[in-house]
């Protein structure tokens, strides 16, 4: 309610800032006939630049300092026998009752006559500490948006002003990119580097037991080796990249060389709604159906497959990383000049010669980015994994086994918990730093070698 | 002279000859090759429509649901309990809300299951010989909860009847549908035998019925009654961190790449800024959730599983997709358009803003729309901030707790009650995927209809 008036208020004060500042623009023309140097939106947009900006400083003091304050007045209200025979839990309940009591919301229960005297006194008090927040913003918006009015005159380059102004604003906005990163990366290694306290960095990197003791007392903690988690990751990685790079190069290379247009126009956004749908979609198609498939299918021809495995889940990514594969191989394959084919025909080479021979060696570096990028995306996929995987992070190379992976345990290690204070829940940052470090380096990897591509080619 | 002549004519014929003999091996392999080609297509396309139709064919039964359509006698004898309290002259809001607490606990400490099963045998033949338990097995657990929400609604009721819409159990709806084998042993069934055959009379004599399952979309998801989980929970969290993305990925996604493209210096401080987001767009999702949970939550206390936190976290990991895009759009721009602005006397911000913006409008919004649609469909970093929390309430705001749809899909996968949830979470699948299809058919729409106009 009180930040809704607050901020109708703020609204008239930009509107009466404007209007202020546009009027006053616009005088000068007509009286003087002078040349203004800018435009009356701009002497507008000056204006409220002003008048705006102390208004919400006072605004935000009292936003960030109001609650603090509030609760010390509530205190010195209650006598100070009682507050000192209250513990923290009781004396928050008073304050809350309280508080209850001046919203004349009532309380259930007897009124004490100590709490009605607070009640009323603290009424009074947000209602003149909200007065008071309002008429200083009042004043030293009017104040600031009367000394900018009176800056105006002709020659006032209040268009490179307010320029000025949107530029550092549109900084701000991209330095929100390098604040998620450092972000990223801080909060990674500070709760990794909690986690090496309790697990020495060896046993975690080099360790091929994962089995985190969960209900952990004392210092047992149970052994947190990658090794397994590294193992399932590589194979479902394998396995979803040998189903993609096949059918989505050979995708790829019909789309953009054989087909005709009618047939790519209708082809590419099919192959490409693959790459909309939600994984935990794909997921859940995995387990239901995929899954049980290739079981089956394993039964039929005398092998033994777990209906979730790293096969499973490898097929079904791959799957989802085919028009991954393919709209990138597409683009690269689009870059290779033309001259370079023609010449290939000149000399008498068939279609699939001129592609084998020529397309693909010239496009070759950056088909291999795309498919680091692609390999990327694979080893970061975490629905899938989770629910198709089985989940049993055990150091084997069986790939029709069940299998974890590195995103599937820190899924299993984090999940609503937040309380961030032993290994348990630590070593998920542990995890995703590694994730972290493995997907930086395949990306800046293929990015250098598809930058590098694109510059031969230019 | 000739001599050589001929020699030459006579190494091009063989020259020829030879190249005539592999062309055979050639065509053939040109054809392989082309029909490697085509059978990727078919086999992309394939998956496309096997998860389509998959999906499909597993959900739709589940938008059907069996009712229970029964008349409920508000039986004093069962209902032992006083008029609601009225409110008092002078009563303050917070004792007449206890007071009515207080009725509405001793409401609730009644056996409503009584009244369902006094009912339930009303509806049945008579002189049907069932138990208590196996007769209740037949309505789903919520029933006693409806029923006790009608009367505290309307407290009038008591000592007489109303006729009231329920939903039969899981279990029954699994049995009329065919979910279970109806010929495997009483061991395997999850229903008794009497039961069974009661519900198949129910069915023939229509106090049960299968109507559309609109509970799906009106109710909150249930752990004890499954047949009454619904998505509107979920739906609205997912709404209310879209919102959030909308609000905040987009203006601060188009102005750092207005600035990163047309007003950056070219510095290693801004291709540093460059290499960093073509990065973040790679950095896995889940990554991401580690980072909400590490600062939002356990450093700022933002409220756990609260579509707040969720919201800035999928913000984070759409802006780097919007800046991306707004980049090359408005690279794509042509000079002639700036050198006008600007040989016209405009500033550069002006060019920028009157401009260039307008021109790249339609695919700032496609880009918009479908960085929304991928954080629509995010799991993974919701898990990790506790959106994974089993909530049976509407989120009444962006800071109370909430699921979101495919966080909803992920828990009901996981449900024991495979028979039962296995349609409804593909349900829930198609429900998700219809929103997507929806939203990315109107990027297409849009951006065609823009486009012809510029």
């Amino acid at each position: 309610m009180n930040s809704l008036i607050i901020a109708g208020l703020l609204l008239v004060l930009l509107g009466l800032a404007y209007q202020s500042g546009w009027s006053r623009s616009r005088g000068l023309v007509t009286t003087n006939g002078v040349k203004v140097h800018s435009r009356p939106q701009y002497h507008g947009a000056f204006v409220s630049i002003w008048a705006l900006v102390p208004a919400l400083l006072i605004v935000g003091v009292w936003a960030w300092f109001g609650p603090g304050l509030t609760r010390s007045f509530i205190v010195s209200q209650i006598p100070t026998d009682t507050v000192l025979a209250l513990d923290q839990v009781g004396l928050n309940a008073t304050i809350a009752r309280i508080m209850q009591l001046a919203s004349s919301y009532g309380v259930a229960g007897e009124v004490l006559p100590f709490e009605q005297t607070a009640g009323d006194a603290l009424r009074t008090f947000n209602f003149i500490s909200f007065l008071a927040v309002i008429c200083a913003a009042a004043v030293a918006g009017i104040a600031a948006l009367l000394y900018a009015r009176s800056q105006i005159n002709a020659r006032l380059r209040a268009r490179n002003i307010v320029e000025r102004v949107i530029n550092l604003a549109l900084l701000a906005c991209s330095a929100v990119a390098i604040l998620t990163t450092v972000g990223i990366v801080a909060s990674l290694v500070t709760e990794a580097y909690k986690f090496f306290t309790f697990i020495p960095p060896q046993d975690f990197f080099f360790g091929t037991v994962w089995n985190p003791n969960n209900a952990a007392t004392g210092g047992n903690y149970g052994s947190y080796g990658l090794l397994p988690l590294l193992s399932g990751t590589v194979m479902i990685t394998g396995i979803a990249m040998l189903v993609a790079v096949p059918i989505g190069l050979m995708a790829a290379i019909y789309l953009s060389q054989y087909a005709d247009r009618r047939l790519r126009a209708v082809a590419k956004p099919m192959i490409e709604i693959l790459a909309g749908i939600p994984t935990i979609v794909f997921g859940f198609f995995a387990l239901v159906t995929v899954g049980p498939f290739l079981r089956d299918a394993g039964r039929l021809v005398g092998l033994s497959i777990n209906a979730t495995s790293a096969l499973t889940a490898g097929v079904v990514m791959g799957i989802m990383i085919i028009p991954f594969v393919s709209s990138l191989s597409d683009d690269i394959l689009n870059q290779v000049p033309r001259t370079l084919r023609d010449g290939a025909y000149g000399l008498g080479a068939t279609k699939s010669e001129t592609i084998r021979n020529v397309l693909l060696p010239a496009a070759l570096p950056g088909i291999v980015g795309a498919f680091l990028l692609a390999v990327s995306r694979a080893v970061g996929e975490t629905m899938i994994v989770v629910l198709a995987a089985g989940n049993a992070p055990v150091l084997r190379g069986n790939p029709f086994e069940p299998v974890a992976t590195i995103t599937v345990s820190i899924v299993n290690q984090l999940t609503g918990d937040t309380d961030f204070t032993g290994p348990q829940s630590l070593v998920g940052f542990a995890l995703g730093l590694t994730l972290f470090v493995i997907t930086l380096c395949l990306n800046v990897f293929a990015l250098f070698i598809v930058r590098r591509f694109r510059e031969q080619y230019e | 002279m000739t001599d050589m002549l001929s020699t030459t004519r006579q190494t091009a014929i063989e020259r020829t000859k030879l190249v005539r003999a592999g062309l055979r091996r050639r065509h053939l392999n040109e054809a392989i090759f082309r029909g490697l080609g085509l059978a990727a297509i078919v086999l992309a396309l394939g998956f496309v429509a096997i998860l389509f139709v998959d999906i499909g064919r597993k959900g739709i039964p589940a938008f059907t649901q069996s009712n229970l359509h029964l008349t409920v006698n508000f039986d004093p004898a069962i209902l032992d309990i006083e008029p609601a309290p009225v409110r008092a002259d002078g009563q303050s809001d917070a004792d007449f809300r206890a007071a009515n607490l207080v009725w509405q606990r001793k409401v609730a400490l009644l056996n409503w299951n009584k009244v369902i099963e006094a009912s339930l045998r009303a509806a049945a033949p008579a002189g049907l010989e069932i138990d208590t338990r196996d007769l209740l097995t037949i309505a789903e657990t919520d029933s006693r909860h409806v029923v006790r929400t009608l009367f505290v609604e309307n407290p009038d009721l008591l000592g007489k009847t109303a006729e009231v819409d329920l939903l039969a159990s899981a279990n029954a709806t699994n049995w009329i549908k065919g979910n279970i084998d109806r010929s495997l042993g009483d061991a395997q069934q999850q229903l008794s035998a009497p039961a069974r055959a009661l519900i198949d009379t129910l069915v023939d004599n229509g106090t049960i019925s299968t109507g559309f399952a609109w509970s799906i979309f009106t109710n909150v998801d249930s752990r004890a009654a499954p047949a009454s989980a619904g998505l509107l929970g979920a739906f609205v969290g997912t709404l209310y961190m879209m919102i959030i993305v909308i609000f905040l990925a987009v203006p601060i996604g188009v102005a750092s790449a207005i600035y990163l493209e047309e007003f950056a210096p070219k510095s290693k401080l801004t291709d540093f800024i460059e290499v960093n987001i073509n990065n973040l767009a790679a950095v896995p999702s889940i990554v991401f959730g580690l980072l909400g949970a590490a600062v939002f939550i356990n450093y700022m206390h933002l409220p756990i599983s609260a579509p707040i936190v969720g919201g800035l976290v999928l913000t984070l990991m759409t802006l780097p997709t919007i800046i991306i895009a707004t980049r090359g759009a408005l690279l794509g721009v042509s000079p002639a358009l700036r050198q006008a602005a600007l040989g016209m006397g405009a500033s550069k911000t002006q060019m920028v803003f009157h401009h260039v913006l307008p021109v790249t409008f339609p695919s700032i919004l496609t880009a918009t729309i479908l960085g929304v649609a991928h954080a629509l469909g995010e799991t993974a970093p919701l898990l990790l901030i506790g959106m994974k929390a089993f909530v049976a309430q509407v989120p009444a705001t962006p800071f109370d707790q909430a699921t979101a749809l495919p966080v909803q899909i992920y828990l009901w996968q996981g449900n024991e009650n495979r028979n039962f949830f296995e349609p409804r979470t593909a349900a829930a699948i198609m429900v998700l995927l219809a929103v997507m299809i929806m939203l990315n058919g109107a990027a297409i729409y849009l951006r065609s209809r823009l486009e012809k106009r510029a």
